[in-house]
């Protein structure tokens, strides 16, 4: 027996490793470069002084404002601060308050959505109300709205923008509960006498649940940019913080002479949203979920 | 047809009122007084009661809903009390330079979407590799903040080439780098959907029978598939307005412009809040007017929707 399995072994997992290696293959190159870059920005959120050995905060004003070059690759700003690890320990900031938005609107979302698609005729319809009046209202104008109540601040702008992206949410999980709603596994269910809560706990939610991956990863990139609006316009973290909405706002006062501190954190927000929205439309041909 | 568009014009006043009504529960929702929440950062003797008195806090709350959507309803959009002056007043000086940014990257963005769409969609052999370009583009245009996209122009063409000017809003030149900021990420949107849209439509019958009558692929194109191509444009209108508007906001701080933008970031940090809703509503307004226009002008473009 041993003798078998020790032979079988190799052969195995070489056989795994050549399936591995040919469902990798059909994945399009720019579906990998974008994991790729999204594994390096989860390594700068994880650990960003193994990325940069320099202190996002400590400034040296003797070295300010220098162009990029070998010691500090892109460059160093106002105040001497390295603008690399700026946009490193930038990625905190800015990630995490976009997921937590995306978040946000994907909770409120997911709970109006499935009311309304599992709910009667009047509950469809006054959900489907407020998702015309919370989108009659354009995103930036109803968070800055949102934000003059609660106040500036990181925890306030990611509910504000959280809020603004209530009904993209809503409405594409609505669709989806009505979907699984009527699938036929559902019906079987409810004629085999399962109670109406075990159909919903086992058949319908992790049915609309699995719509979800998707949606959050192509609408994250949105709340992303959103969010570091905000901060540009000065309602987020404040400076320091190194967030990259607060570097661009920063880097808008020295344009005239340096354009390495507004260069860097904008590429940084347009390459990770460009990743997500790579790798989510991936995602919704392949699964055909749809995001509209 | 009449009813559809009756149908579709009561369901226009209906988010209208539901979104006031919105503003004013929220308004209400909150903990605190609405005297100190409309005051903002402001105090002096007499300011609680005169917000008492133009909102009415003596009376009951139906009384006071009712009065808040006579009141909006009239076109009055109330008192900011921390500049003192009226909201409509304060938002109309600044009103134009938001139109003339806000229109100018509209057109600008539909044109040059226009144009992208019909030139590479349903392209093939070597015409393939422009479609895949403008793909690309429209990926890193969407994917480009205004607030980032804005300092890259005016990097290349306000510094460096001294083209254009920094900031202000004097003249034709000051509008110019505004609105290209404004307009790509929209554009970028815009053709990819209008493309997709062009390609449906090149597989439909219609196509052979026009290129059996021997009329140009440009014919084609401009004559024949240009409709399919503006018919999401009209459905994305909504979106396209309420993009257009909150991006404004962000070009305007950018470049130093005048406009509804500045204002509504002074209410926000002084927590103006009659200034604010104002604008909220304001925007609503215009959003819901304009797609609802859009949708009726769909009824009349469309002949399919039409018979349903």
């Amino acid at each position: 027996m041993s003798d078998i399995s020790v032979s079988a072994a190799p052969a195995l997992t070489g056989r795994l490793a050549d399936a591995a290696r040919r469902r990798l293959a059909r994945v399009p190159v720019p579906v990998l470069l974008s994991s790729a870059f999204l594994a390096l920005l989860a390594f700068a959120v994880a650990l960003p002084h193994a990325v940069t050995p320099y202190d996002p905060l400590l400034s040296e004003v003797a070295h300010a404002m220098q162009p990029p070059d070998a010691t500090h690759w892109f460059g160093t700003d106002r105040i001497g601060r390295d603008v690399l690890a700026r946009v490193v320990y930038g990625a905190r900031y800015s990630l995490l308050i976009g997921l937590a938005s995306m978040l946000v609107s994907l909770l409120i979302g997911l709970v109006i959505g499935l009311t309304a698609g599992l709910g009667r005729r009047v509950v469809d319809e006054a959900a489907s109300r407020v998702f015309d009046v919370l989108s009659a209202f354009p995103p930036v104008l109803l968070s800055l709205f949102v934000v003059s109540f609660l106040g500036q601040g990181i925890i306030n702008i990611a509910v504000a923008v959280g809020i603004a992206g209530i009904p993209k949410f809503g409405r594409v999980l609505r669709a989806q509960t009505l979907v699984v709603r009527r699938a036929d596994y559902v019906t079987h269910a409810v004629i085999f006498g399962l109670s109406r809560r075990a159909v919903f706990w086992r058949h319908v939610l992790p049915n609309v649940l699995a719509a979800v991956p998707v949606i959050a990863t192509i609408d994250v990139g949105s709340a992303i940019i959103a969010v570091a609006g905000l901060s540009f316009l000065g309602l987020g973290p404040q400076p320091p913080t190194p967030e990259w909405g607060v570097m661009l706002a920063e880097g808008r006062d020295v344009l005239r002479v340096a354009w390495w501190p507004s260069v860097f954190p904008g590429l940084a927000i347009t390459l990770t949203v460009m990743a997500f929205t790579t790798i989510g439309k991936y995602l919704s041909r392949i699964y055909g979920v749809r995001t509209r | 047809m009449l009813r559809k568009v009756v149908a579709r014009l009561v369901t226009g006043l209906l988010v209208l009122w539901l979104a006031a009504s919105a503003a004013f529960i929220t308004i209400h929702a909150l903990p605190g007084r609405i005297e100190d929440i409309l005051a903002g950062d402001l105090s002096y003797p007499g300011l609680r009661d005169a917000i008492a008195a133009q909102w009415g806090l003596n009376h009951s709350l139906l009384w006071q809903y009712g009065q808040f959507v006579l009141r909006l309803a009239r076109g009055d959009l109330g008192t900011s009390f921390v500049l003192q002056q009226p909201v409509g007043a304060v938002i109309g000086s600044q009103l134009w330079p938001t139109i003339e940014l806000a229109g100018s990257a509209g057109i600008l963005a539909v044109l040059l979407a226009l144009g992208v769409a019909t030139a590479t969609a349903g392209a093939v052999g070597r015409g393939a590799w422009a479609a895949r370009i403008a793909s690309v583009l429209e990926l890193v245009f969407t994917s480009t903040p205004v607030f980032w996209g804005g300092l890259l122009l005016l990097i290349v063409f306000s510094f460096h080439w001294r083209l254009f000017p920094v900031s202000g809003a004097a003249g034709w030149r000051a509008l110019v780098l505004p609105a290209v900021t404004l307009a790509l990420p929209t554009a970028g949107m815009l053709s990819q959907v209008m493309r997709e849209a062009l390609e449906a439509a090149f597989e439909r019958p219609f196509v052979t029978t026009v290129r059996a009558r021997g009329l140009s692929e440009t014919g084609l194109r401009v004559g024949h598939l240009l409709r399919h191509a503006l018919l999401p444009v009209l459905t994305l209108g909504g979106w396209l307005i309420g993009g257009l508007l909150g991006g404004a906001v962000i070009t305007e701080k950018l470049f130093g412009r005048p406009g509804l933008g500045s204002i509504t970031l002074d209410a926000v940090t002084s927590q103006d809040v009659p200034v604010v809703l104002a604008v909220v509503l304001l925007a609503a307004f215009v959003h819901v007017v304009i797609s609802t226009a859009l949708d009726i002008a769909y009824l009349f473009i469309d002949p399919r929707l039409r018979s349903q």
